[in-house]
């Protein structure tokens, strides 16, 4: 034998390409909101068996991300944002990305299934399928609605933390579910609004290639009132205590503000300043999610220790 | 073809062969944490075999009832069968 290909090649995958593979960002944010859907949960889950189901969680999250960039590594070439994403980049194979996101995707549905139970896992495997499947493969690249039912699979970690806690669902856990779920459109369209030409070239129909800016504008405002008065409804309603009511109070205000702000600008004053009110909005949609599941832990924790 | 002990491939390899040893080590230590725990919890260890086994049957009479006396010729023993044949 004298040819061996394997020894020729300029560029090995390392194992931080792999974990790339994985969206260790979006990682962050399921492992969190899946935390706090187990902590909030009325039954004590213990310690090492709700460690390894947050982490069969988030590992199930990052199959589907890897699911995502196999099927998606022809547009992410086009984009700017995800040029330099492993695939795409040509760090690891297409091949490569198919099989982690397969395998994974097995494996932490079953080692769930070991560590809580049935229900967690079969919602896990759900919202992979949901993700990998109906969003990427299907609404993607066929309906500018793609991010609003896209939203669902991100959506699914509170109820999955919270099904690992009691075995079960409840109207608590689908609360959480509809707080992510109103919150993904005008945080990804405001994305969608200055990264600019990267979905038309790539081909992608969102918003703001199907019916433009000002459309895009429009809907920024109405998903962001809609999303005020859930977030504040459900607070009044019971969701968390006083803690949550306060913070989505507060929130949801400077939210909706600068969802007037976006709403009333026009293209060439947003052009004139780089998309800064643009920029900001999307900055502060983050921490508004990550603040209310704060507020609900807190209210949690508060009410575990016996202070309501 | 043998390779020398010091070919670059190891080198580029290193990195991906180091994580993913560590994980899998990781992943075993976990599983066996995870195993202590559920057994010091008193989980149910074992599924159903090809044959019933009584442990494993749901419990049908009320905790706390009288045992029948031992002459009672019709009385069922509770609790597991004495003595199951070896497979």
């Amino acid at each position: 034998m004298t040819d061996f290909s394997a020894t020729d090649r300029a560029y090995d995958a390392r194992f931080g390409d792999y974990v790339q593979l994985l969206k260790p960002r979006v990682m962050s944010l399921v492992v969190f909101t899946a935390l706090v859907g187990m902590m909030v949960a009325p039954a004590p889950v213990h310690p090492v068996l709700g460690f390894a189901a947050i982490l069969f969680i988030a590992l199930g999250a990052g199959a589907s991300g890897a699911l995502n960039m196999w099927w998606d590594a022809d547009i992410d070439r086009v984009m700017r944002r995800t040029a330099r994403r492993p695939v795409p980049s040509g760090r690891v194979s297409a091949e490569a990305a198919l099989a982690l996101g397969v395998g994974l995707s097995g494996l932490s549905v079953v080692l769930l299934s070991i560590a809580a139970n049935w229900v967690a896992a079969g919602l896990l495997a759900f919202t992979i399928f949901f993700y990998a499947v109906i969003y990427t493969m299907g609404l993607k690249r066929l309906t500018p609605q793609n991010i609003v039912i896209g939203g669902a699979a991100g959506a699914f970690p509170p109820v999955i933390g919270w099904a690992a806690a009691t075995g079960g669902t409840s109207l608590e856990a689908w609360a959480m579910f509809a707080l992510i779920f109103l919150w993904t459109p005008p945080h990804f369209w405001a994305l969608a609004l200055y990264i600019k030409e990267d979905y038309h070239r790539a081909g992608v129909p969102m918003l703001t290639v199907t019916h433009g800016r000002p459309a895009t504008r429009t809907h920024i405002l109405a998903y962001s009132a809609i999303l005020a008065v859930f977030a504040v409804g459900a607070g009044l309603a019971g969701l968390g205590g006083p803690i949550y009511l306060v913070t989505a109070l507060a929130l949801n205000a400077v939210f909706l503000a600068g969802a007037i702000r976006i709403w009333r600008r026009a293209e060439a004053e947003a052009e004139a300043d780089y998309y800064a009110a643009e920029k900001r909005f999307f900055g502060f949609s983050i921490l508004y999610l990550f603040l209310h599941f704060g507020a609900l832990l807190a209210d949690a924790t508060l009410l575990r220790a016996g202070m309501y | 073809m043998a390779f020398a002990r010091n070919h670059d491939l190891h080198k580029r390899r290193l990195s991906l062969n180091v994580g993913v040893s560590l994980t899998l080590g990781g992943l075993v230590v976990l599983l066996f944490v995870l195993t202590m725990v559920k057994i010091s919890r008193g989980s149910l260890m074992e599924g159903y075999d090809y044959r019933p086994r009584a442990s494993l049957l749901p419990v049908t009479e009320p905790i706390g009832r009288p045992a029948a006396p031992a002459s009672d010729p019709a009385a069922e023993p509770a609790g597991e069968p004495a003595a199951e044949p070896a497979n």
